[in-house]
């Protein structure tokens, strides 16, 4: 692919962003690139993901860098780049005082919508993300999943092209977290809406996203497509032993192999290619005096790259 | 089939230019206190004095008998010295949860992430303040004009008193200005809209206060610059050209107006904002 052929393919590109609260440096020299689809922003909390959008929304004025949304510069035309995304943010949000439908169309309004086009999207809309029978409740009577549901439905009121979502299952039950994850799935894969998805939850952003970038301490840790990151550059085995673990986990890592701890005491260790397989695992055991319990290949996961990326152990 | 692989469609309609999402936030807040009943009959109330002046200027020009009832053009400086108390309970139903009650639902956040600069949402908001109580101030003071002249059956009164109509203007858009930005300015420190009306309240009465027990000491009104009120007053006594009530220089008062407004635009300009950055 040619350089053109490149910034084409990216909906949102950073440039040396640097953004500092006060003494804290929220990101540092953030060079990133966003590709049309659905990309995960993933990181643990405080990682910058939300400054990186609030960044880009023009919330925040980067100390240094250049940022691109759309093609347009995020310092030039904040106004164009807004009318062409959708924020949803993480905090719970609306306009006070007003029903469902109300709001939305408020929001398709200030977007630039005409009033009736703007109700008659928010109608849709709502029935979109699934509060079709509640549009006419205030909004300030809503369950925190409804209150997730109303703000992905003003985010989309104006047909974004890009829409930044910023840990939108955040609070909701887990019926109502598959259908949000249903809903970011289907925007991004069916119905032709770039997303960014900003979450600390590897699972939403695996089921939702074809792309990652993985943000930890206000940097980049890796970035790039889900399956190639998981894919090529090792093995990754579930391990159980009996012994001294700690040690044996400093001995993997002197040999070369990451370990990270899952919910059970089983341990998944991701064994580089230059290694060869399982057989690597056997002989540092050995050599350690430590017995292998438990020993099974595994599908690299997401989880698998973010440990990797982000130093976990 | 899920029921939302029905129902988004991509919009194919048109957009409007950026420029003018303050009309559509103005709009949106003077409906929302048009629906009031409660709000509309303090509206209602406030128009009371207009009826009342209405009344008094049809005698005055129907019998020459109640010749004493005659307006001049102190009585519409009257008119807006009684308006003031109007203006004061509105301001403070209406701008004290405008920013407030926004920032308490994280809405500030909804608002600019849209395509809308910050003066657009802060133009919106000031708009709401300047109609509601420019229809207790300005529109109802001209419409005495406009009656008395029609009362009169000629134009002798205006045109003897020409500067009435700059001087009603003036002096209207002072007091409305001056309560929208200073109420507007305070309803974006909090998140409580009764919190920012107990502060104007409190602001009000505490200049007012000062001004009293100094003036009580002092013997000079010369300190009349601390009260809020007391400026007010003193410029729109020189705008309708009448002997100013206080010994404060009038240029001194609309200084202070004047460092009010801009004091609660620079307070505007960096409470409003997407995110609250704390270091």
């Amino acid at each position: 692919m040619d350089t053109a052929a490149a910034a084409a393919a990216n909906v949102v590109a950073l440039d040396g962003v640097t953004v500092i609260y006060g003494k804290n440096q929220a990101l540092k020299n953030v060079t990133a690139r966003f590709v049309k689809g659905a990309v995960g922003l993933l990181g643990p909390n405080g990682a910058g993901k939300s400054t990186m959008l609030k960044a880009l929304l023009g919330f925040v004025k980067p100390d240094q860098g250049r940022m691109t949304v759309l093609d347009l510069n995020v310092a030039e035309s904040p106004l164009a780049i807004r009318a062409r995304i959708g924020y949803m943010p993480e905090s719970d949000a609306h306009i006070p005082g007003m029903n469902a439908v109300t709001f939305v169309a408020y929001c398709g309004q200030l977007a630039g919508l005409p009033a009736v086009d703007a109700m008659q999207r928010a109608h849709e809309v709502l029935q979109y993300v699934g509060l079709g029978e509640a549009r006419y409740r205030n909004v300030e009577t809503y369950s925190t999943g409804m209150k997730q549901r109303i703000k992905l439905a003003q985010a989309l009121v104006h047909d974004p092209d890009l829409l930044f979502l910023d840990e939108p299952t955040n609070g909701m039950d887990p019926k109502g977290r598959d259908e949000m994850l249903e809903l970011v799935r289907d925007l991004g894969h069916n119905k032709g809406v770039s997303l960014i998805l900003s979450s600390h939850l590897l699972p939403d952003v695996e089921y939702t996203c074809d792309h990652v970038v993985v943000m930890d301490k206000g940097q980049i840790a890796t970035q790039g497509p889900i399956n190639e990151l998981k894919g090529p550059t090792g093995r990754v085995y579930e391990l159980r032993i009996k012994g001294n673990l700690p040690g044996f986990i400093e001995a993997l890592a002197k040999e070369g192999m990451d370990t990270h701890a899952t919910d059970e005491d089983v341990m998944r260790v991701f064994v580089p290619d230059a290694l060869g397989n399982h057989q690597a695992i056997f002989k540092a055991a050995a050599q350690f005096g430590v017995q292998v319990r438990h020993l099974r290949p595994s599908v690299p996961t997401l989880e698998d790259v973010f440990a990797k990326a982000v130093g976990e152990d | 089939m899920p029921i939302h692989d029905q129902s988004y469609r991509h919009y194919g309609g048109g957009r409007g230019v950026p420029g003018r999402s303050w009309a559509v936030i103005a709009w949106a807040g003077i409906r929302s206190f048009m629906r009031k009943r409660a709000f509309m009959g303090l509206m209602l109330f406030a128009l009371s004095p207009f009826v009342v002046r209405a009344v008094q200027f049809w005698i005055a020009s129907q019998y020459p008998q109640a010749s004493v009832l005659a307006p001049g053009p102190e009585t519409f400086r009257q008119f807006l010295e009684q308006q003031d108390f109007f203006v004061f309970v509105i301001t403070i139903w209406i701008g004290s949860g405008l920013i407030a009650n926004d920032r308490r639902a994280n809405a500030l956040q909804i608002y600019l992430s849209k395509p809308l600069m910050r003066t657009e949402y802060i133009a919106g908001k000031l708009a709401i303040l300047f109609v509601f109580l420019s229809l207790v101030t300005l529109a109802p003071a001209l419409l005495l004009l406009l009656l008395k002249i029609a009362f009169d059956g000629n134009f002798a009164f205006l045109k003897n008193n020409l500067f009435l109509i700059p001087a009603i203007v003036v002096g209207s858009l002072l007091q409305v200005m001056l309560a929208s930005f200073t109420m507007l300015a305070l309803s974006s420190l909090s998140k409580s809209a009764r919190f920012v009306g107990i502060m104007y309240v409190g602001i009000t009465f505490f200049t007012t206060a000062m001004f009293g027990a100094l003036y009580a000491i002092t013997g000079t009104s010369r300190v009349s610059w601390i009260s809020v009120g007391a400026n007010i007053t003193q410029v729109v006594d020189v705008v309708f050209r009448l002997k100013p009530r206080y010994a404060t220089p009038w240029q001194v008062s609309l200084l202070v107006i004047i460092a009010l407004i801009v004091v609660s635009i620079s307070i505007l300009e960096r409470r409003v904002r997407g995110v609250e950055v704390v270091t």
